[in-house]
């Protein structure tokens, strides 16, 4: 068997490991819908219970309606955690239910480990069946690329709980890295003249690094977005979509965590920019000529810029700075995929 | 204060989400009103904003459409196909995007915007720098991070040198006063780095633009196409074409020469799935300065040669096969090598040879070259490997005005036809006593048709093989030469930018007190508060280690961390 042969194996035994992942961390969101509709319910029992008791103590009353439900029960009310972030950003946890500990959860972080083992596995073997780093057309780009989301993902993991975010990323990984290792998939060539430079190994790396944080970024910005409208809605825990939300962190420490992530997608980003134009300058005689591919790493680069400054504009903060993370989120996605595949240029590197 | 620092409708990231947006203050009456008011929009947050939008925006067309500085022919393509609307979009500059009246504005309103945004906060940031941190407040334990601990004895303005001593090591700028109730604090800041950073990163933006603009009027650049054995002059005249900027003096190149000694390729051979591509081109030239000294170099894609102030590139190759024509009786009228141009990654090439002098007629071919011939079943000719293996010339062969004769300059890779006749081809070949394309291998005559002549396809290997024609056809090197006087600026504010970002992002802006209080009973009450000024998500872990460390260097056991009252 081949090096290469064995890398495809690995990947695809790696694409299995990560839908299974997936389908365990789904189940744990669904268990928490479960816990939190049983916390509703409870709530309002207790409620009810406490108006019917006590109408000559409307005090009481409220304060058990509209606190944190589950003091007792399935769920438990969330202890104070630092907001993590910046000070004055005080989390009104009410409406918020602590999830149970759960094995489904586990589970999918045990697979996903075992997934990005493999993973990593075929991206290694890859390498060495080519002589160079396996990142030189989009077959390779993207399952380097996926490789460096998930080990992301896995080292935020050891730092910040973001278990929840399991069933976005394991869920687009596999359809990513399924997508292209179907439609992509070229045997090992050698490198054509133009990409032998240091410069593939570099800007190319920081380049697929940062996507994997803008990555990360968008799936936190979505739930941002999710959990804002539930927060607008009112937090009442018998509201029927999305119910498992009401475990997660209120949009407001999402999106603090979307913008760290994606700071450091943008100066991930803005390296590339600067390392490409090097690289541009020795290999196309200029380092900016507005190619195809220049073009849309400069677009992405202006709208997170944007999106950075829309957090310190007075009216933007929040939602719609979280939508334009979204929209650089599309454009890095537009970037990979239609700009590779259909636009042409000098980066004609799809190997397609 | 903050006000002055920042654009007035800027928020940092410990205010409250949602707030509401300041009114916006209506002009004072009278001129100067109105622009000190059309000022302060421009430079606003929301402003930037909008402009930076609008720039992602402005730039997507340029990547729909070709655009003339990038992909000069698909500019012309695009025209071909699409005749009503190619003139329509080239009104509204749609073919020059990034050079476009609309464009321009977007990002000259922008760095407008960013300059009258950089030079008040640069004016503030140095005064703020100088000024000293400010007043302890009232009351700690309202601040965000706040904690404190009580020890059982001790003098406060010991403490309180101590923290001062103790926050000075670990960066802050300190300063201590005392309360109106006489209780005694240390004021501390730190991070004032970030904002300048953040100037750092917005200056070397506007320095790029600048260093960008001038590396346009003084630099140039012009392609050459190099064939095997010739030289190359960097003078105006020698160059296949040339743009200078607008301040270039033309007259006063760098006066060196290049000579293309031999152009290596290297082909892939042992991959199966890649067999032929090409993995390494190398141009072996030789330089000449002014004063006559050599010098051999190497230049390869991802390699230029870096000389006398200009940088040269290798953006391309293919062959140039020479050939020799001679009339009737026998005297050569033309002899050169051809650059062919590649369509395709065997290189089947395309190009043209021009005949206006020496023979009865003006001739003109159209030739094909395959470095690997193979015949295809329509009976057209194909390469299947892009080295010399069985290298033939296939030549289409016309006779009439070349049309070259008024004056106007022709391409070299195209041949107007509409005056000429074919006297050999594909077409005229399927003919009744019409001549088939000739057809040539290297070292080989044949006659032209008419009894014009003869035409030698030329085997330039000096030790011609039989049956093995490595080396018998030149390789040609396109070159690219360019000066760009401002590129390595451009390249030192680049980093300034990365380095601006980096300092901006990372290096926390946070204020930090500490206050001692004497209780009646002679204990001693501790305060450590602290507060961010925007992201700063390590500020209670800070303000942590900083009572941690008072507390022990005092001889006390931290208690556990007794947090505020604000996240609980
Ligand atoms: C060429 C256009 C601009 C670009 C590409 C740009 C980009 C950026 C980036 C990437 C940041 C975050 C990094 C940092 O804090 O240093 C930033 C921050 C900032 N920019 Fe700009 N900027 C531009 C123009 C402007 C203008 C015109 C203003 C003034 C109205 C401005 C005001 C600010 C402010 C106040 C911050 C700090 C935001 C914060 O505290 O989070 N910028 N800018």
């Amino acid at each position: 068997m081949t090096l290469d042969l064995i890398s495809v194996y690995a990947l695809w035994s790696a694409i299995a490991l990560y839908a299974i992942a997936f389908v365990a961390f789904a189940f744990d969101l669904a268990r928490r819908s479960a816990e939190v509709a049983a916390a509703a319910d409870e709530a309002a029992e207790k409620a009810a219970a406490a108006e019917r008791a006590a109408a000559g103590e409307p005090v009481a009353v409220k304060a058990l309606a509209s606190a944190t439900v589950g003091s007792a029960g399935a769920g438990k009310a969330r202890p104070g955690r630092p907001a993590g972030g910046t000070l004055t950003l005080e989390e009104d946890h009410s409406g918020t239910v602590t999830a149970s500990r759960s094995i489904s959860l586990r589970i999918g972080v045990a697979l996903s480990i075992l997934g990005f083992l493999l993973h990593l596995t075929a991206v290694v073997t890859r390498g060495v069946a080519a002589g160079r780093v396996p990142w030189a057309n989009m077959y390779e780009f993207a399952m380097t690329g996926t490789a460096v989301i998930v080990a992301v993902f896995l080292i935020i993991l050891t730092r910040v709980d973001l278990r929840f975010l399991g069933a976005f990323i394991m869920g687009l990984i596999v359809i990513l890295l399924g997508l292209s290792s179907l439609n992509f998939y070229i045997e090992v060539a050698p490198l054509p003249p133009a990409l032998q430079s240091a410069w593939l190994v570099i800007h190319v790396f920081v380049a697929t690094t940062g996507t994997g944080f803008f990555f990360l970024g968008f799936a936190l910005t979505a739930l941002q977005l999710i959990q804002a409208r539930r927060e607008a809605a009112g937090t009442a825990l018998s509201a029927k979509r999305f119910r498992f939300m009401a475990t997660l962190p209120s949009s407001q420490r999402l999106d603090n965590l979307s913008y760290r992530v994606n700071i450091i997608g943008f100066i991930l980003w803005t390296f590339t920019l600067i390392a490409g134009a090097i690289w541009a300058e020795a290999a196309w005689g200029r380092y900016w000529g507005w190619d195809v591919k220049e073009v849309w790493t400069f677009i992405i680069w202006v709208v997170y810029a944007g999106y950075i400054h829309a957090r310190a504009t007075r009216g933007w903060r929040g939602n719609r700075a979280a939508w334009l993370s979204m929209i650089g989120a599309v454009t890095v996605l537009f970037n990979f995929t239609i700009v590779n595949l259909f636009f042409k240029g000098l980066h004609a590197y799809s190997g397609l | 204060m903050q006000a002055l620092t920042r654009p007035s409708d800027y928020v940092d990231a410990s205010s409250p989400q949602g707030e509401p947006d300041a009114p916006i203050n209506a002009p004072k009456l009278g001129f100067v009103g109105a622009l000190r008011f059309a000022w302060r929009q421009l430079t606003s947050m929301r402003t930037a904003l909008l402009l930076l939008l609008l720039l992602a925006i402005a730039a997507v067309p340029g990547s729909l459409v070709p655009q003339r500085s990038s992909d000069p022919n698909g500019v012309i393509q695009y025209f071909r196909d699409n005749p009503d609307l190619a003139p329509v979009l080239d009104k509204i500059q749609m073919f020059d995007v990034y050079s476009s009246a609309w464009f321009s504005a977007i990002y000259l309103l922008l760095f407008v915007s960013l300059i009258g945004c950089i030079i008040p906060r640069t004016k503030h940031h140095y005064q703020a720098m100088r000024q000293r941190p400010p007043r302890t407040p009232a009351r700690l334990n309202r601040l965000a991070v706040h904690r404190e601990q009580n020890l059982s004895g001790g003098s406060t303005g010991e403490a309180i040198t101590a923290a001062r001593d103790l926050l000075k090591k670990s960066g802050y700028r300190t300063e201590i006063y005392t309360g109106k109730d006489g209780v005694a604090s240390v004021s501390a800041e730190r991070g004032y780095l970030r904002e300048t950073g953040n100037l750092l990163f917005h200056s070397a933006l506007v320095l790029v633009l600048v260093a960008v603009g001038f590396g346009g009027g003084f630099g140039y650049a012009g392609q050459k196409v190099v064939v095997e054995g010739q030289t190359f002059v960097n003078s105006l005249v020698d160059f296949n074409s040339f743009n200078p900027g607008r301040f270039v003096d033309t007259e006063s190149l760098p006066p060196y020469s290049l000579k293309l000694d031999k152009f290596d390729v290297e082909y892939e051979t042992k991959n199966i799935n890649a067999y032929g591509q090409a993995i390494d081109y190398t141009a072996h030239v030789t330089s000449r300065d002014v004063d006559g000294d050599t010098e051999k170099h190497q230049i390869k894609v991802n390699q230029p040669l870096r000389i006398d102030g200009t940088n040269v590139y290798l953006l391309g190759n293919g062959y140039a096969p020479k050939v020799t024509v001679r009339d009737p009786e026998g005297n050569v009228v033309f002899t050169d090598s051809i650059p062919f141009l590649p369509m395709d990654t065997n290189l089947t090439s395309q190009g043209v040879i021009k005949i206006p002098d020496g023979l009865a007629k003006q001739i003109g071919m159209i030739g094909f070259f395959y470095p690997t011939a193979v015949e295809q079943t329509s009976g057209a000719f194909a390469s299947n490997y892009p080295d010399l293996i069985y290298p033939t010339l296939s030549l289409n062969v016309y006779s009439g005005d070349l049309g070259i004769n008024d004056g106007v300059p022709k391409s070299v890779y195209s041949l107007d036809t509409d005056k000429m006749t074919e006297i050999a081809g594909r077409t005229i070949g399927k003919k009744e006593g019409g001549t088939a394309p000739l057809k040539l291998m290297p070292g080989q005559t044949q006659n032209l048709p008419d009894g014009l002549g003869t035409i030698t396809f030329e085997n330039v290997n000096p030790h011609p093989k039989k049956d093995d024609y490595a080396g018998s056809v030149a390789r040609f090197a396109s070159m690219d030469i360019h000066r760009d006087p401002t590129q390595v600026w451009v390249g030192i504010f680049a980093g300034l930018i990365l380095l601006g970002l980096l300092t901006s992002l990372f290096i926390p802006r946070r204020r930090v007190w500490v206050k001692a209080t004497e209780g009646a009973d002679g204990t001693v009450l501790m305060e450590y508060a602290g507060l961010a000024r925007g992201e700063d998500p390590g500020l209670r872990e800070a303000v942590d280690n900083i009572a941690e460390r008072h507390i022990r260097a005092l001889g006390a056991v931290p208690d556990e961390a007794r947090e505020g009252n604000v996240e609980a």
